[in-house]
């Protein structure tokens, strides 16, 4: 005979009540969780979309002069002081910190060439790193080996050029190996090549006019990325294109936000149906309590019975709440995730963090009950009956 | 030499003109193995008084000793502790928890003590054999009859052998052959040396106690020993 077996045979006793109690605290863990699992996954998943968006930092070379186009509008010529990056430099980013983070690293060689007596911009490219930076490209034929031109689409049309055909640029014959599918970017005016063929028609052996970088720091803002990269490329600017993650990541931070709100007003609707079933609890069991305190049982063992009582279904409540609210978010996820698999990895650190969240709240609901009882008189108690 | 002493005890309940004088200025001894009724008419202040010497009700005025102790000068958990070392309580509704097992109800008063567990279920069945109850130990209090619960309260009672047994009303709701019974269970306790104080109002249930003391009005107002009874002689 010890308190626990008290408190478990009265639980058992009392099943309509404590699975009242269970349900209240399941319910508020379970959003709690819930929540924080869809966030945790949602961030998760758009730090993963974030990559396949391509790049978000671009190195260019350092110039003095202010860029005079605008919205694909150019009102000024071309710079010529600008000092070129050296294509082994880009060596040096795998040397950074956040090295990880970074999943492709795009050199680029930006020229202008004369074909059939019109202008084209072509752009020698690495095209296996333009597989990640450029994930939208959808090619028709295939990708360019040396000598060989990829054609966006709109430059296809205006040079009527289909794959199979060649072309001269600046005097060097190039065979078309597929066009580009219309992407709606600027991508569609150009011509790509291998970095090598770009280098040699535009006589800038080793050297790169610009490289593009897809990198991800879900643990650190992009600026540290910029940061570190600037520190290793000295005579490079390094700029970031953070509107896409930060538009999304305050979005995410607003529903967060909302969604914390939310958990909050729940946790204390939780905690008052806790509250005011332990007191009906307490208050049934008056005649107990008496019997308790007349056969020795001090203020403190009543606290112990009551506190163990909400303890046990704390506890179970913790367990439960986290498993609802993690298959709650992955039918969320699946349900409105937009693409996302619904798949949501068991985080332990959120179920311990479940549990405690569930014995706090049942616990801090339970105090006024709990005091309600070891205060009450044993003779007024056994007289009440 | 007196075991339990009250001194001047009184207690009112209620405050200004609603205010109720249940027992006034009662001055009485008690000696270790006495065996004591109190009785009276309703109203008279009967259970009040089984309630002070039970260190359940705080007198209003006066001191209450029990083996030397100033019982109400002690603090709340130390007067917890001094019911469950000094008193036995049987009640007339018997008061058994129901959800706990014949053999649970009577550890209840261990269930705090710092006592092995199977130490504690080797005196709750010794308890239970005195009052002829060994085979119902797994039965819950909704499975025996009245006789057999207030057995179970007076198993209760004596589990962690304490020096006094108060009863209040103990043969309220029983027959007259589980009265009887229960009667001679409190002699056997009293006659190996407990302490007896058993609020009645049967003539026949006083017939067991060696001393009356009678109150009326909450008053004192006869404190008799009884002569080797026929009752007592015949058990």
């Amino acid at each position: 005979m010890t308190l626990k077996l008290i408190s478990i045979r009265n639980l058992m006793r009392r099943k309509a009540k404590a699975a009242f109690i269970l349900a209240g605290l399941v319910i508020a863990v379970a959003t709690v969780a819930g929540i924080i699992t869809f966030v945790q996954a949602t961030r998760h998943d758009i730090a993963h979309k974030l990559e396949q968006y391509g790049a978000n930092i671009l190195i260019v070379p350092k110039t003095e002069n202010l860029s005079l186009s605008y919205g694909g509008l150019s009102l000024g010529g071309v710079s010529f002081d600008l000092e070129e990056i050296r294509e082994s430099e880009l060596a040096r980013i795998a040397t950074i910190p956040n090295h990880r983070n970074i999943a492709a690293v795009g050199p680029m060689v930006l020229g202008v060439a004369s074909v059939e007596s019109r202008r084209i911009l072509m752009a020698g490219v690495d095209f296996q790193a333009a597989g990640v930076l450029k994930p939208w490209w959808h090619v028709e034929g295939r990708l360019p080996q040396d000598d060989e031109v990829l054609l966006g689409a709109e430059a296809a049309r205006v040079l009527n050029l289909d794959t199979g055909q060649r072309l001269s640029a600046n005097g060097r014959s190039l065979a078309v190996s597929g066009r580009l599918a219309v992407t709606g970017s600027q991508d569609d005016q150009l011509a790509f090549l291998t970095l090598a063929t770009a280098q040699q028609l535009f006589a800038k052996p080793g050297k790169i006019s610009m490289a593009e970088v897809a990198a991800l720091c879900k643990d650190c803002p992009i600026e540290d990325m910029v940061r570190q990269i600037s520190a290793v490329l000295p005579n490079a600017k390094v700029m970031a294109i953070q509107q896409v993650v930060k538009s999304r990541m305050e979005a995410l931070a607003q529903f967060e936000r909302f969604s914390y709100g939310i958990s909050g007003v729940i946790l204390f609707i939780g905690g008052l149906v806790v509250l005011v079933t332990m007191m009906g609890s307490v208050r049934e069991r008056t005649q107990e309590i008496g019997i308790f305190r007349a056969v020795g049982f001090r203020r403190s063992h009543i606290l112990q019975i009551v506190f163990l009582e909400a303890g046990i279904i704390s506890v179970l409540a913790g367990v439960l709440g986290y498993v609802a609210g993690w298959a709650s978010a992955a039918a969320a996820l699946a349900l409105f995730g937009d693409g996302h698999s619904g798949h949501v990895p068991f985080a332990p650190g959120l179920a311990a963090g479940s549990v405690a969240l569930a014995l706090a709240l049942g616990l801090i609901a339970t105090v006024y009950p709990a005091q309600m009882g070891a205060r009450l008189d044993p003779n007024e108690a056994l007289r009440a009956l | 030499m007196s075991y339990i002493v009250a001194e001047h005890l009184s207690k009112s309940f209620g405050s200004g003109a609603t205010v109720v004088q249940a027992v006034s200025d009662l001055n009485f001894g008690i000696a270790p193995g006495e065996f004591v009724a109190i009785m009276g008419e309703s109203g008279a202040g009967k259970s009040t008084l089984l309630a002070m010497l039970g260190a359940m009700s705080a007198p209003s005025t006066g001191r209450l000793q029990v083996d030397g102790i100033d019982v109400y000068a002690l603090g709340q958990d130390r007067l917890a502790d001094f019911r469950r070392e000094y008193l036995g309580f049987v009640f007339q509704s018997f008061h058994l928890v129901p959800y706990l097992s014949v053999i649970e109800n009577v550890m209840l008063p261990l269930a705090v003590s710092r006592k092995s567990g199977s130490e504690k279920r080797r005196l709750a069945e010794e308890a239970l054999a005195q009052v002829g109850l060994a085979g119902k130990a797994k039965r819950l209090p909704g499975e025996i009859s009245g006789g057999e619960k207030e057995r179970v309260a007076v198993a209760r009672a004596i589990v962690n052998e304490p020096p006094v047994l108060l009863a209040d009303e103990p043969t309220g709701n029983l027959d007259s052959g589980n009265s009887r019974e229960i009667m001679r269970m409190f002699q056997r306790l009293n006659d190996s040396g407990m302490t007896v104080i058993m609020v009645t109002h049967s003539a026949e249930c006083s017939g067991y106690a060696e001393r009356i003391l009678h109150l009326s009005d909450g008053r004192l107002t006869a404190d008799r020993r009884t002569a080797e009874t026929a009752l007592r002689g015949a058990a």
